[in-house]
């Protein structure tokens, strides 16, 4: 996927005007956030339940080499292969060598966020492959042509009317804005070509180390008939999604359909292990799972190691009230809102994405909902710290920090320049008390005034208190 | 039982008020209040820009200026927290880990502080009217500060608390966030304001002056002179004149 994270002021600011858009995100957070909390209050134990769940995550990421290997034996056994892919380049390569060995000229694809780190619909494509997306979200934005916006619901940026005429140019049929009309037609649309692809490629929500099994949760159904109709499937997944146990699934499930869309259960929940055996109905004739790094184990075992706990559930996002205003393209890349502004940095590099770790205003309503309890903020402070270090930060910023530690550090020169400042203050107020332009600080009042001080630190007015 | 009041440099500068008014309270709940006078700031500013070492040097300037006080007070909850909850990981196996941890264990909330630990019975505010809370958040999640300022509201005869809608969520203030990214702060504050006008409210009240300043300053851009922005401080103190 194209990375714009570089842009983020610029898009910010252009979603935040766009009207459309901001009845979207406020349609996402009603139907999400209330969902959410009405699905977790049939769990008896949550706070127990998250630990067990944070615990699970953790263990497996201390012992990730262990359970890896274990997973990759599992497939093997069932049949399977298992391909290790440093980065997007790697997939490409060993998708392309697939494609070659299985004589592939369609895909199907259900929903997988490393995909779209790997740009795997364009090298496809590249190749004289056609890719069909079948998740409803990114069929629908294969045919626009746009990027994700959400990781559980990638076309929220969108309403039915901008679908309703999606759909008419390019089914030629006519338009309808009726939900389940809508998805009626685009299943029509969609079936033959889970009939007709060679290749089916689906992510994976977990990967399960003692069965080797690929696990998805989906609503739709169509990853179930991606990963069985075509002779071959591809599950690709980032390294850390394994866990020990298929119990462990169970834990971890509660919460994930829970945090994510608030429903108990998904529509589907599919265990996909190994190729088709002599006793099954059906099933592809080739498993092969492609574990990707992509950037993941260089964040083990240091302060960030927490974010590979993530199981994808979107909550953070849904939670965080800058999100909630700009919506997900303004992050710039495959992953948005509070868990895609520590991921992207370490992902893409921290100088192509500096805005992201610092627009937040660490009010913690991310690691408040976050199931596995990653501590969210934290992790973006931590980035900021990086930023720091590595001289990313712009020199104006840079050069007030250090004025600034140098006076809070120095108690009288401190008093002086704040009893200077809260004159120079009171100064320029309006008779309301109000600031209107305060130079150096356009981004507060381009939209607010400032309140202006009485013109007297509370220092000044202690002293004179007990002096007297 | 000797209190320190740690007045915050947001206090110190842009309202003095405050700062009386937590006085005013501390010493009704029978403390024996100090106020340093080197005190500057906790250091926050620094440690949320990335620089820990300006930080920890703020780290121990105030455990040196509050090193024999009982308990440490600070009437914001971000202030509070930078200390009770940052101030043991900025400091975690290093010398000083012991050190911070204790003051870190002594430091509280304004309020939560009146109600947990002065267990204050009555306010001496005389504030009449309906007001509405907003939560702010790190005195919120990081400190778990929400019943405590409402049962201190519930002291005050004649004042009517009207909740207003999604009151836990962040008003937009976020320090230097709000002048880096001025456009989505200010629409964080508008929503915010928002949800304090629906409630028809004459006051609206919180523990933070960050909070107040961003909630004030997007009120009265807006035209809206009604409502009136308080600290829970001046509330619950009765709005004391603000000098000697
Ligand atoms: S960081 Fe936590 S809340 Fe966000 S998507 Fe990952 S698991 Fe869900």
């Amino acid at each position: 996927m194209k990375l714009s994270s570089a842009q983020f002021k610029h898009t910010a600011r252009k979603n935040l005007h766009d009207v459309r858009l901001q009845q979207a995100l406020h349609r996402l957070q009603e139907r999400f956030v209330g969902a959410r909390a009405a699905a977790l209050t049939d769990i008896d134990d949550l706070p127990r339940l998250r630990a067990a769940a944070t615990e699970i995550r953790q263990h497996a990421l201390t012992h990730l080499d262990v359970y890896l290997e274990q997973f990759e034996r599992q497939v093997v056994a069932s049949g399977g292969q298992v391909h290790w892919a440093r980065d997007a380049a790697e997939v490409n390569r060993i998708l392309l060598e697939l494609a070659a060995r299985y004589q592939v000229r369609k895909v199907a694809k259900s929903k997988s966020m490393v995909s779209e780190e790997c740009g795997i619909n364009e090298m496809l494509a590249a190749n004289g492959i056609e890719v069909i997306e079948t998740d409803l979200g990114e069929y629908i934005l294969q045919l626009a042509r746009e990027p994700p916006s959400h990781i559980v619901a990638p076309v929220v940026h969108k309403n039915k009317e901008d679908i309703a005429d999606l759909f008419v140019r390019h089914h030629h049929r006519p338009r309808t804005t009726e939900i389940a009309e809508l998805c009626r037609e685009a299943r029509e649309m969609l079936r033959p070509h889970f009939l007709s692809a060679d290749m089916g490629i689906s992510g994976a929500n977990f990967l399960v180390a003692e069965t080797g099994s690929a696990l998805i949760v989906t609503n739709e159904g169509n990853g179930r008939l991606v990963t069985t109709l075509p002779r071959v499937h591809v599950a690709i997944t980032g390294i850390e999604k394994v866990v020990p146990t298929l119990e462990d699934v169970s834990v971890l499930l509660r919460l994930l359909t829970r945090s994510a869309t608030g429903q108990s259960i998904t529509n589907y929940v599919s265990v996909l292990t190994g190729h088709k055996r002599a006793s099954d109905l059906d099933g592809p004739e080739h498993f092969h799972v492609i574990l990707v790094d992509n950037g993941r184990s260089q964040l083990l075992g240091t302060e960030l190691e927490a974010m590979l706990r993530c199981i994808r559930c979107g909550a953070c996002m849904n939670h965080c009230p800058v999100y909630q205003n700009i919506g997900g393209h303004a992050y710039g890349w495959v992953y948005p809102g509070p868990m895609g502004s520590v991921l992207t940095p370490n992902l893409v590099g921290l100088s192509e994405a500096r805005d992201l770790p610092n627009a937040s205003t660490f009010c913690g309503a991310c690691a408040e909902v976050c199931p596995v309890s990653i501590p969210l903020p934290d992790l973006l402070r931590h980035l900021r710290v990086r930023q720091l270090e590595q001289g990313l930060r712009p020199r104006r910023e840079r050069g007030s920090l250090r004025v600034w530690a140098w006076f809070a550090q120095h108690p009288r020169a401190y008093a002086w320049a704040s009893r200077l400042a809260a004159r120079l203050l009171r100064a320029v107020a309006n008779r309301r008390g109000m600031i209107r332009r305060l130079p150096l600080a356009g981004g507060w009042t381009d939209g607010r005034d400032f309140p202006a001080p009485s013109g007297r630190t509370f220092r000044d007015l202690y002293a004179r208190r007990t002096s007297s | 039982m000797r209190v320190g009041l740690f007045v915050t440099c947001l206090v110190d500068l842009l309202r003095p008020r405050i700062g009386f008014a937590a006085l005013r309270l501390l010493e009704a709940a029978g403390a024996d209040v100090v106020v340093p006078r080197t005190q500057t700031c906790c250091g926050q500013p620094g440690y949320n820009s990335g620089d820990k070492q300006a930080a920890r040097a703020l780290a121990h300037k105030l455990l040196d200026e509050f090193q024999d006080c009982d308990y440490l007070v600070a009437p914001s909850g971000s202030c509070a927290a930078m200390i009770r909850v940052h101030y043991p990981t900025l400091f975690a196996d290093t010398d000083d880990a012991a050190a911070m941890s204790r003051l870190a264990a002594r430091t509280y909330e304004l309020t939560d502080f009146l109600v947990t630990i002065a267990g204050l019975q009555t306010v001496p505010g005389t504030f009449a009217g309906r007001i509405t809370y907003h939560d702010s958040c790190s005195g919120l999640r990081e400190l778990g500060v929400r019943k405590q300022p409402r049962t201190l509201i519930a002291k005050l005869p004649h004042v009517d608390l009207q909740e207003m809608h999604e009151a836990q969520t962040c008003c937009g203030f976020g320090g230097t966030f709000a002048v880096k990214y001025g456009d989505i702060s200010a629409r964080m504050a508008e929503n915010k304001c928002a949800q304090i006008t629906a409630t028809g409210a004459d006051a609206v009240v919180a523990g933070d002056l960050g909070c107040l300043l961003n909630i004030e300053g997007r009120l009265r851009r807006e035209g809206s002179q009604k409502t009136r922005v308080l600290h829970i401080a001046e509330l619950l103190a009765g709005e004391t004149p603000e000098s000697t």
